[in-house]
């Protein structure tokens, strides 16, 4: 790819492809949630309308509740940075049933496309998500910048063994929103009803 | 139970509370008031016991547990509700349980004068933010209170906090 990123609504889609009953999807709020609609609505999503900070801890919950099942947080370098405490909270359970994928294109998109902590600036390079996650011992640690590595992630998330962190490189591109259900309780009670509570 | 053993049994008596409701996550920030809770806690193979770097984590494990199927709670001190006030807003939107103990600090004998700021506006944060609010002050009505609290959370899908005065968890002493 000419850019050296991945679009994001194609790199969600081949995450997802066969996903399987057993994996459960939390996004980010904002462009993430978003692509999550876009690549198809499904009961074991948990869509985020707020919560900014909370996604990956909502998917610690989950994982830790349900050893039985994979859950997949994918969210924005925005989401994640607010709270980049969740890692190392995550980083002393690692439960073996979690992926946290990172969306990352140094941008906040939702607002107005400044630049976040991520960015690489011409006097620094910006926060580097991914040394984070590893110091907090997250394992595996992936970088994925190439459809090659998007395939690798995506055959990793078929079959978690570990608690896995991937910085996935998108465009700074915002497609058209795609808006899923928004009523929470909604929400609550058909992630549920899916998951035979 | 006398007086002086009442005082004294209080946490383990939230720990068999937790174990009647079965709570399989409990989320905290450590805090010396819940110091023998957060003991008893962690050695209970039942128990996944989570160390939280603040205390809104807290309150979107809890909502990830609950999605998952299991019931959490939430051990913080006053400061740490200040910390949650935006979190709590997933507990309300989505009606997901959630059931906070909270040792109060900056109302009784405190000797440090940064934590009365956010001590005094403990209640009215609460109600703010839709929670029922159980207040123990004596240590014989802990373990009723948090049945309550327990019963309001998961059996109507609420926020409940079980705030625990300081005069309760005793004088932090301070030495030099």
């Amino acid at each position: 790819m000419s850019s050296g990123r991945l679009e994001r609504r194609a790199a969600m889609t081949t995450l997802l492809t066969d996903r399987g009953d057993d994996l459960l999807v939390v996004p980010g709020l904002g462009s993430t949630c978003w692509d999550l609609a876009a690549a198809g609505d499904n009961d074991r999503n948990f869509y985020l309308w707020g919560a900014m900070g909370g996604a990956a801890m909502i998917g610690l919950g989950l994982a830790l509740a349900r050893p039985d099942k994979r859950v997949a947080v994918i969210t924005g370098d925005g989401e994640m940075l607010m709270g980049l405490g969740s890692l190392a909270t995550i980083g002393i359970q690692r439960p073996a049933n979690l992926a946290v994928i990172v969306f990352d294109n140094g941008v906040y998109g939702e607002t107005g496309m400044q630049p976040s902590h991520t960015q690489n600036r011409a006097e620094r390079a910006g926060v580097d998500l991914l040394k984070v996650a590893a110091g907090c011992g997250l394992d595996p640690c992936l970088d994925v910048r190439d459809e090659a590595a998007l395939a690798d992630l995506a055959g990793r998330l078929k079959r978690l063994n570990g608690t896995l962190f991937a910085r996935v490189t998108i465009e700074a591109a915002e497609p058209p929103r795609v808006l899923p259900e928004r009523d929470g309780v909604v929400l609550k009670r058909r992630f549920r009803a899916a998951i035979g509570l | 139970m006398t007086d002086k053993a009442a005082a004294q049994d209080w946490p383990e008596r939230l720990y068999q509370t937790f174990k009647r409701a079965g709570i399989r996550q409990v989320g905290y920030v450590p805090d010396a008031g819940h110091a023998r809770l957060i003991d008893r806690c962690r050695a209970d193979p039942d128990i996944r016991d989570v160390v939280l770097t603040t205390e809104e984590e807290g309150v979107a494990l809890a909502a990830g547990a609950w999605l998952g199927g299991q019931r959490a709670a939430l051990l913080m001190q006053s400061s740490g509700l200040g910390n949650c006030i935006n979190m709590l807003s997933l507990a309300r939107s989505c009606r997901f349980p959630l059931l906070m103990l909270i040792t109060m600090r900056g109302e009784w004998e405190e000797f440090n004068p940064w934590q009365e700021p956010m001590g005094s506006i403990v209640d009215p944060v609460l109600k703010l933010c839709e929670a029922e609010i159980f207040r123990a002050r004596q240590p014989d009505e802990v373990e009723g209170l948090a049945e309550r609290a327990v019963q309001t959370v998961f059996g109507d899908e609420r926020i409940a906090a079980l705030v625990l005065s300081q005069e309760l968890i005793g004088k932090k002493v301070w030495t030099k």
